[in-house]
């Protein structure tokens, strides 16, 4: 009895999550080689760090108290922004149902299937701002390009949630639908639209929210709303300005992910 | 054959439809007043956006010239963008562990049952907000205006999205946790630092390592335009190549993104496959 006592250890320690110790110490091994590779390679200018943080501390110095003087020009950025975000979402939307249908394996044709999941794949890697810089390149500096970016993005975006969607809906609606005789369209109104509007509906309204976030970023390649007034203002160290259209910004944005959660809510 | 009537041989009750209908008159008229509530905001946009639609005019003839020029891709201006593009993964992965690191506090801090009054938790709430309410390019515009442009203001714009993204996660996680194990480590007369890391860090580590491989994915793909404000990347190069419309190299450029994005998303799928 006595001898079993001793062999148990004195010290419980919790389990660990990479089940040996030996594991843990290899994944720490890794995880500062790997810091000591990156760190070495970035050719981080220490110096030059050392210096900025007095400037930072000037700069933020400078940020305090925002400068709302021009609520005109805030304003009116903001309100792009916001237009841009709502016609984008619309556009997104509509341009969305036939990329969604085709990228629905149990809808589609086989050839057309793949050809819509690989537009799909490759819209989807490029960050708004790069396809922004197309458009801006093709339309000219200004709201267009803007809009046009954030409703190819919300296409490609919604038409895949939609596409998953049909995928997963129940068969048995289409199939009784299909039974009376029913043509393509009639199927897709009566039996899939169902289905999918309360989740679609939903996915479009948490669209409107990111495009609210995106419209924000997507002025500094040129392509209108608020953020053109912010780039221009940080290039001309108008910092009291600048943090009040960031304070803008993080009011807006906070108010529109409350209204999505709340609007999302009440669909269910 | 039996003798029973078929339902259409009866009297038709009375006030029952004898067509059906899918909504009442007053679903309808709901739905015809967001339907105009729509078409009103889509209107309001578009018109106030002063498009010039005589752009849309030759828009077809400019792309089908941006492919041409855009074609072959330079391939020998391969080897100059691949120490740009380790740098953009170094960005991706430097800030997301520092947001780890930031992200527990801030959890803790943003969630109801581990908070300690309503002063930190509106603390902890307001971090959330503001961290993830900025987009990581304007975070990147006002770290390059404090450090200067580099790959460090990168890591810095990285991290401080990043912080709010992975600590709401853990804070929702925080507030499911179970409370039977909290009871237990407390009873022992544990101190509060232990019985976060013994009850609670355990419960949550497979959603904060879930979240922050999610994130490191998400923060690749947006480490590739963060040259673009100067911090540092492979945007540096693409913005460059596009201002001297060197066309055939930024397609280089842009097929290389491509490859690293689907890579991560890959590697991050499986990663998170395997854990939860």
């Amino acid at each position: 009895m006595t001898t079993a006592a001793a062999s148990y250890p004195s010290r419980w320690r919790a389990p660990s999550i990479f089940g040996s110790p030996g594991r843990r110490l290899a994944f720490w091994a890794l995880v500062c080689a790997y810091l000591v590779w990156s760190l070495s390679t970035l050719n981080v200018d220490t110096a030059r760090i050392l210096a900025g943080l007095p400037r930072a501390w000037t700069i933020l110095a400078r940020m305090v108290p925002p400068d709302f003087g021009r609520w005109e020009l805030l304003l009116t950025g903001m309100v792009e922004s916001v237009q841009i975000a709502i016609a984008a979402t619309i556009i997104g939307a509509v341009l969305s149902i036939p990329i969604g249908i085709a990228a629905a394996a149990n809808l589609s044709p086989r050839p057309l299937y793949l050809a819509a999941r690989a537009f799909i794949v490759t819209g989807r890697t490029f960050h708004e701002v790069i396809i922004a810089i197309f458009f801006v390149k093709l339309f000219g500096f200004g709201p267009v390009a803007g809009l046009l970016t954030l409703a190819f993005s919300s296409a490609i975006f919604l038409g895949k949630m939609l596409a998953e969607d049909i995928e997963n809906m129940k068969p048995g609606p289409v199939e009784a639908i299909r039974a009376t005789g029913a043509s393509f369209g009639q199927t897709f109104f009566y039996a899939v639209v169902p289905q999918v509007l309360v989740k679609t509906l939903g996915v479009l309204i948490y669209r409107l929210d990111s495009n609210l976030r995106h419209s924000t970023v997507i002025g500094i390649v040129g392509a209108g709303g608020i953020g053109q007034t912010l780039s221009a203002s940080f290039s001309r160290y108008d910092f009291d300005f600048a943090s009040a259209i960031l304070l803008t910004i993080a009011a807006m944005v906070a108010f529109g992910e409350w209204f999505s959660d709340w609007a999302r809510r009440r669909l269910r | 054959m039996t003798a029973h009537p078929l339902p259409q041989d009866r009297a038709p009750m009375r006030g029952y439809p004898d067509h059906w209908e899918r909504y009442s008159l007053r679903e309808r008229i709901v739905q015809w007043i967001w339907l105009g509530g729509i078409a009103i905001a889509a209107a309001w946009s578009v018109s106030a956006l002063d498009i010039e639609w005589a752009f849309f005019a030759d828009a077809h003839e400019q792309a089908a010239d941006l492919i041409a020029r855009m074609w072959p891709p330079r391939w020998s201006y391969l080897p100059r963008i691949v120490q740009p593009l380790i740098e953009t993964l170094h960005i991706a992965t430097l800030g997301t562990m520092i947001a780890i690191v930031f992200a527990l506090p801030v959890a803790f801090l943003a969630a109801r049952n581990t908070t300690y009054n309503q002063a930190t938790w509106l603390l902890g709430r307001a971090m959330l907000v503001l961290s993830r309410s900025i987009n990581t390019v304007i975070w990147g515009l006002v770290f390059v205006a404090i450090f200067g442009p580099g790959p460090v203001a990168g890591i810095c714009a990285v991290a401080a999205r990043s912080v709010g993204f992975i600590a709401k996660l853990v804070a929702e996680a925080i507030e499911e946790v179970d409370a039977g194990q909290i009871e237990a480590v407390e009873s022992t007369g544990a101190s509060t630092l232990q019985v976060y890391g013994v009850a609670i860090l355990p419960q949550i580590l497979p959603v904060l390592i879930g979240t922050s491989i999610y994130r490191w994915d998400i923060n690749v793909r947006e480490s590739s335009v963060l040259g673009f404000v100067g911090a540092g990347g492979i945007g540096l190069l693409l913005y460059a190549s596009i201002n001297q419309f060197a066309w055939s190299q930024a397609i280089v450029i842009l097929i290389a993104i491509l490859g690293i994005v689907i890579i991560s998303e890959a590697l991050s799928a499986y990663v998170r496959s395997r854990i939860v």
